[in-house]
């Protein structure tokens, strides 16, 4: 993939611990299962970086080929992808979501 | 933008032959899906590989002429 969109993508996981890539922003998500994700990390009280790909196509398009992974939204805890929001939903009811972002 | 629920059935099928598949159209609009898929080559694997094994089973048309399909995978 374009050198320049890996480094931009790169750079978001890195500066935020926690990063959702989503349709829409955590105040107005613009799709259901965005504002899925959204609500479980607005509900467990941790501060996370919601990125709208619908305001840049580049990052939309580049970060399905970055995590392999052919759906928006997309959870990155500490530069390591997460999931989507089935899985996303699954950790946080299991309890392993919480984990990964240390709020126990 | 939209798959039938036969073709995601059959495509899942081809790929996973001993996958049982519960597949249901959430708005009856044949674009917004949730499916249960039980099999024994998720057995060991992390859920983001379990996923990723449906997505590729579906040739790159989630996402593209399939906007939504919940997953649910579970070790056979």
């Amino acid at each position: 993939m374009n050198e320049t969109i890996k480094k931009k993508i790169d750079d978001l996981i890195e500066t935020n611990e926690i990063c959702l890539f989503m349709k829409g922003t955590p105040e107005v998500p613009q799709c259901g299962f965005s504002l899925a994700v959204s609500n479980v990390l607005k509900h467990l009280k941790v501060d996370f970086k919601g990125i709208n790909v619908l305001e840049d196509n580049e990052i939309r398009e580049g970060i399905k080929e970055y995590s392999d992974w052919p759906t928006i939204p997309q959870l990155y805890v500490k530069k390591k992808f997460v999931g989507g929001c089935d899985i996303v939903k699954e950790m946080f009811e299991k309890g392993e979501l919480q984990k990964i972002l240390n709020t126990n | 933008m939209s798959l039938k629920l036969e073709e995601i059935e059959s495509l899942i099928k081809k790929a996973i032959p001993d996958a049982e598949i519960q597949i249901e159209d959430l708005a009856g609009d044949e674009n917004h899906y949730s499916a249960t898929i039980k099999s024994k080559v998720f057995t060991g694997k992390s859920k983001i590989e379990q996923h990723k094994l449906i997505y590729k089973a579906l040739g790159g048309k989630m996402g593209n002429e399939l906007h939504a399909l919940a997953l649910n995978t579970i070790e056979g």
